[in-house]
């Protein structure tokens, strides 16, 4: 496709474009060309490219030409294009751009959208007398498909556009929305697909997503879960050919140079089916710098207060700053901080995901009408809505990810041909080794999105009850149309039988209730769902996201005539993660909506607090932690920096420096060695370790290595971990114990850990206990609690505690803790990463036993008061408050 | 919990309206005077009546149930078992028992008085499953009903689940209890699938008006815990 003829376009076209003063640009015209050969394509673009029009141009020329239906019954021609958005604003933001070209041209097109938020009355006439364009989340797309009107209203579909893909599919709503788009190819095979995405690692990925995979062949997916670790997942490497162009001048963008694929070859034909990809190469080169300070940076801790002035006067100076940060305290901390400075009275605003919804939109308003300076915020912001005119994007904290912080950055200049101005803050020193890894990943423009997922059974489950509300099907015709989805390309019959039968009667081995299966199969063979109130049920409970239940935070005001007595009179100021509430008792102060607050209890299912007084440092440090673990990417990179003293020369001085005192105390590991350290202190024994795999994956690993020293009786009494590494402290000797037994440290980290050992923490795990529970409510065992509903009588609800347990005893093996186990291996528990990990070390410990603690170690070691201890052993924590009752006693 | 324990361990004496009363980590007590083991709460077939109305939870519940009922009184072997209510968790319950389970039931209850006191799920019980149905009893100086009774009394009842929260230094957990203020002790559910009602709950402040002590069941043994040490939900 060297020639992109302009002609493509109508005139009505041409003259609007002309008419802005802009020339269509090459991807749009390659998009345009590639719908009229029937072809679905990828289309990665940087933010800024016109990504959005480019997607839905080929459907308003299409429209525009085929004329103004009269939208009478009779007419009736449905819906042509279906857009979905990973967020509800996305989609009405959208819906709203498009209105502009359409309405300046004058197309007879009717453009709609459909949310949570669209009035049923709508909703029907919308069943009704479809749209010509309908704008909508993966969600509604799930409850659209399992209507009984899906087939009708979706037969005549041309076009989906599918936004921000390379954001939807690492997630389980990826897996529902493959398997929502298979059954729009089947009930409109001659839909084409497009797919928006910023850059990503394997693009060949996203071309699979979009179009149906052929059920025979077997795609080389690593095999389902058998077992935990060791699959290797390998480092990322490489980018494929994205490189960063020179900054173009105005004139070469409006041609800008695409990689168009070489082929006319058929879709359907080739290994594996793919669409097609349309790059457009980057924009201007980020400029993009780690901010230095004079002052030494602290060795561990998140806040990075030392740096504020600094961001202070980046600020001042900028026109319009996001400033990025990685959990909701750090958003609460720096807002905070910059506050104290703003003796210039900067509109500085916060923005985070708890903070009450009405807060939020006042916040997005004004940033959209350019009305503020700054805005402090989280990953809440991190998706493309047009956030206005950011001319810098700061970012404190580790940036944790390559294609993270790449995506971050290019939220400040919308403008694709100015280069992007950002600044890294480290806030301590592992993080500027982070910082300078990632700046070197993009400069390289080196991407570490993660790897295509596995669909997830548990979302199976939930479609299959969905597909059998919208009609009858044949078991194995809807297998191969679910293989179809590039997810779930490699599931095998198996499996499948199993979602069903757990669909129909949970599945279990005990056939107890087959006489309530809620899905049957008649004489002829198709499966039907059992009544309308099974589909009333699928359609409460449809969707992914299970969100942490959140608890609405009420600002009390203290009884002036009853010292100690709170009444719950204030305003509502956010909401907070039940089980961070759990934790809290009164007394405790903690961060939050730009406060500090005082716990003063729970009333009525609400967090009442006070505000705590003047200069009160929060008590409660941490909930969440960083957010993000450690991206496996950028972890390898820095674990090559610091192997490497000529690559000291790039950090800063005091970095430098303090590697060079681990040399000398200790010692610097290589990139594939653990170094493992042990020292007394106090009357403890401490042994810290170095993965650098993640908080997440590090959780895990202390709480299996605490197991096995007990084990070993060195009488473990607690451990910290952050994204480097853990410390474990034990009141045994652990240093003598590896100088008796020369074997005791290989053995301490073998990959046996992920046998018996990772078996016996999972059935009291708190973490699995949640992933299974996400299962549970997504697979449909039992029902969704809707956020701020109160909570039923005891009689009506289950917890899935209880359901795990017996579970886990009776049927090990059951779909559901397949499920959860297959989530924990890359989710909460990062197993998978540290089966990896464990794997790259065998052989390659190195254990140091010091006199004192080393530079390396201390960093860790300041985590100890800072980070919550973890244990999920009941019997501790109950022994510890049966003392306290006895110490009352005594008193 | 299919392995027994050793009563040694498991075990953890209180004394109730004057007399010792055992409390075992199954949730179970046992009153020595009267050679008698009494369990709240075992919801029965909680399973498969969530399953009628099309949530499907593991059959097994009342299996488990059974586990750590003939646990209990194996270990014991007392002479009268009483089981204080909601023995079934719906009327229909008895029905749907499963014939193995309904095995394991009839051995369990061979030789021995069983007494099921009603409660307010399982108002009515069939014959069939053996046993005296009754709806509230005397044993000694205390009375056995399922639901307790208002004011300050010597009683021994269920029907509330409760269940103690401890937080210490930021670690949560979340067990069964006993709660108990010498006179009048309430016990913890113990079927699979009954859940709990939190001790700070307001249902139990008139039944405990000078305050309670709460003994909660751990992993390896029971921990007395004072009232002020638990937490809210």
């Amino acid at each position: 496709m060297s020639h992109r003829p302009a002609s493509l376009l109508p005139k009505t076209f041409r003259d609007w474009f002309k008419g802005r003063g802009w020339t269509p640009r090459a991807h749009q015209l390659d998009l345009l060309a590639k719908a009229k050969q029937g072809r679905s394509v990828l289309l990665v673009a940087p933010t800024g490219a016109g990504k959005t029009l480019a997607g839905f141009l080929p459907s308003l020329v299409e429209l525009a030409e085929r004329g103004p239906g009269r939208g009478t019954a009779k007419d009736r021609r449905g819906l042509h294009t279906l857009y979905i958005s990973p967020l509800k604003a996305l989609a009405t933001d959208v819906a709203r751009n498009l209105e502009i070209p359409v309405a300046e041209m004058g197309l007879p097109i009717r453009i709609e959208t459909r949310t949570g938020d669209t009035p049923s009355h709508k909703r029907a006439r919308q069943i009704e007398r479809p749209p010509d364009i309908l704008l909508t989340t993966p969600e509604q797309l799930a409850l659209l498909l399992a209507h009984a009107e899906a087939q009708e209203f979706f037969q005549n579909l041309r076009r989906v556009v599918l936004d921000e893909l390379h954001s939807l599919v690492t997630s389980k709503r990826g897996d529902l929305l493959s398997l929502g788009l298979a059954r729009l190819m089947t009930i409109a095979p001659q839909a084409t697909a497009v797919g928006l995405s910023a850059t990503v690692r394997e693009p060949d990925d996203l071309r699979r997503y979009l179009v149906p995979q052929r059920s025979a062949v077997s795609l080389p997916l690593a095999g389902r879960d058998e077992g935990w670790g060791s699959q290797s997942q390998s480092v990322v490497t490489q980018s494929d050919g994205v490189v960063a162009s020179t900054t173009p001048d105005l004139a070469e963008l409006s041609s800008s140079r695409t990689t168009p694929t070489p082929d006319p070859s058929p879709q359907g034909g080739g290994e594996t089916p793919m669409a097609d990809l349309v790059v457009v190469q980057g924009g201007a080169q980020p400029d993009i710098r780690m901010l230095e300070l004079d002052e030494r940076l602290p060795l561990a801790g998140h806040t990075a207060s030392l740096a504020m002035p600094a961001i202070y006067e980046l600020i001042r100076t900028h026109k319009t700053t996001l400033v990025f940060v990685n959990t909701r305290l750090q958003a609460e901390y720096t807002f905070q901080e910059l506050w104290k400075l703003n003796d210039d009275g900067l509109a500085i605003a916060l923005h985070h995901g708890s903070l009450d919804v009405s807060q939020r939109r006042r916040v997005e308003e004004a940033m959209a009408e350019g009305r503020l300076k700054a805005v402090v915020c989280t990953a809440t912001l991190d998706l493309g809505i047009d956030w206005g005119d950011v001319d810098l994007v700061v970012n404190v904290g580790a940036p944790k990810g390559a294609s993270r912080i790449m995506q971050r950055i290019g939220r400040s200049n919308h403008r694709m041909d100015e280069p992007s101005e950002a600044y890294l803050v480290p806030a301590n020193r592992f993080e500027i080794l982070e910082c300078r890894a990632a700046l070197d990943a993009v400069h390289e423009a080196a991407q570490d999105t993660p790897d295509a997922r596995i669909g997830a059974l548990d979302v199976l489950c939930q479609h299959i009850l969905g597909m059998a509300c919208a009609g009858p099907f044949r078991l194995e015709e809807l297998y191969e149309e679910v293989r179809s989805a590039a997810p779930y390309a490699g599931l095998t019959w198996e499996d499948f039988e199993a979602c069903v039968a757990f669909v129909a009667t949970g599945g279990y081995a005990l056939r107890a209730y087959e006489r309530f299966a809620k899905i049957v199969k008649g004489h002829d063979g198709l499966w039907r769902v059992r009544d309308a109130k099974v589909a009333q049920q699928y359609r409460l409970n449809v969707g992914t996201i299970v969100e942490a239940s959140m608890i609405k935070v009420r600002l009390g005001k203290s009884m002036r005539s009853r010292p100690g007595t709170v009444l719950p009179r204030g305003r509502i100021l956010g909401e907070i993660e039940e089980y961070f509430a759990e934790t809290l008792t009164p007394g405790d102060t903690f961060l939050f909506a730009g406060e500090v607050l005082r716990f003063e209890g729970i009333s009525e299912d609400e967090v009442l607090a006070t505000r705590a007084g003047a200069g009160t440092d929060p008590m409660i440090p941490s909930y969440e932690g960083g957010k993000f673990p450690l991206s496996t990417f950028l972890a390898a990179r820095v674990r090559e920096i610091l192997a490497d003293p000529f690559e000291w020369d790039r950090l800063p001085p005091q970095m430098t420096e303090w590697l060079l005192q681990q040399r000398r105390r200790s010692v610097v590991p290589g990139p594939r060695d653990l170094l493992v350290e042990t020292f007394p202190r106090g009357n403890r024994f401490y042994m810290t370790c170095f993965p650098f795999e993640g908080r997440l994956a590090h959780q895990t690993l202390g709480m299996l290595l605490t197991r096995r020293l007990e084990r070993a009786k060195l009488k473990p009494l607690g451990f910290v971990a952050n994204d480097y590494g853990i410390a474990v402290y034990a009141s045994g000797d652990i240093a003598a114990k590896a100088a008796r037994d020369p074997g005791f440290m290989d053995e301490l980290f073998s990959q046996d850990m992920l046998g018996d050992d990772l078996e016996d923490w999972l059935a009291e795990s708190a973490l699995m206990k949640r992933t299974f529970r996400q299962c549970a409510v997504i697979a449909g065992l039992i029902e969704r609690r809707f956020p701020g509903e109160k909570k039923t009588g005891r009689q009506v609800t289950i917890s899935t505690d209880l359901v795990y347990d017996v579970l886990r005893k009776h049927e090990p093996d059951h779909v559901l803790l397949r499920a959860a186990r297959a989530d924990a291996a890359t989710g909460l528990l990062d197993v998978r990463r540290l089966g990896v990990m464990l794997e790259r070390i065998r052989g390659r410990i190195i254990h140091k036993p010091l006199d004192r603690v080393s530079p390396l170690s201390v960093s860790v070691m300041l985590e100890i008061g800072r980070e919550r201890v973890y244990s999920d052993n009941a019997d501790e924590i109950l022994a510890e408050a049966e003392a306290a009752l006895l110490d009352e006693a005594l008193a | 919990m299919t392995a027994l324990r050793k009563n040694t361990q498991t075990t953890h004496e209180i004394e109730l309206s004057g007399q010792l009363a055992l409390l075992d980590l199954t949730g179970a007590m046992v009153l020595p005077a009267h050679d008698a083991l009494l369990v709240a709460d075992l919801h029965f077939e909680k399973g498969s009546s969530f399953a009628r109305r099309g949530m499907m939870l593991p059959p097994y519940d009342t299996r488990e149930t059974l586990v750590a009922l003939s646990d209990a009184v194996s270990r014991f072997n007392p002479k009268t078992v009483i089981a204080l209510g909601d023995s079934f968790h719906d009327i229909g319950g008895p029905d749907r028992l499963g014939a193995e389970e309904r095995a394991t039931l009839a051995e369990v209850q061979q030789g021995r008085e069983w007494i099921w006191v009603t409660g307010n799920h399982d108002r009515i019980l069939p014959e069939s499953i053996g046993g005296q149905v009754v709806e509230e009893m005397a044993l000694g100086s205390l009375t056995l009903r399922h639901e307790p009774a208002a004011g300050k009394r010597a009683e021994v009842a269920g029907h509330l689940h409760p269940v103690g929260k401890v937080v210490m230094r930021g670690r949560a957990t979340r067990r069964r209890c006993f709660l108990t203020d010498g006179s009048r002790c309430v016990m913890p559910a113990l079927g699979a699938y009954a859940g709990g009602l939190n001790a700070c709950d307001a249902a139990f402040k008139p039944l405990f008006p000078d305050g309670f002590t709460a003994h909660l069941i751990g992993t390896e043994r029971i921990f007395a815990i004072a009232k002020s040490m638990l937490c809210r939900d």
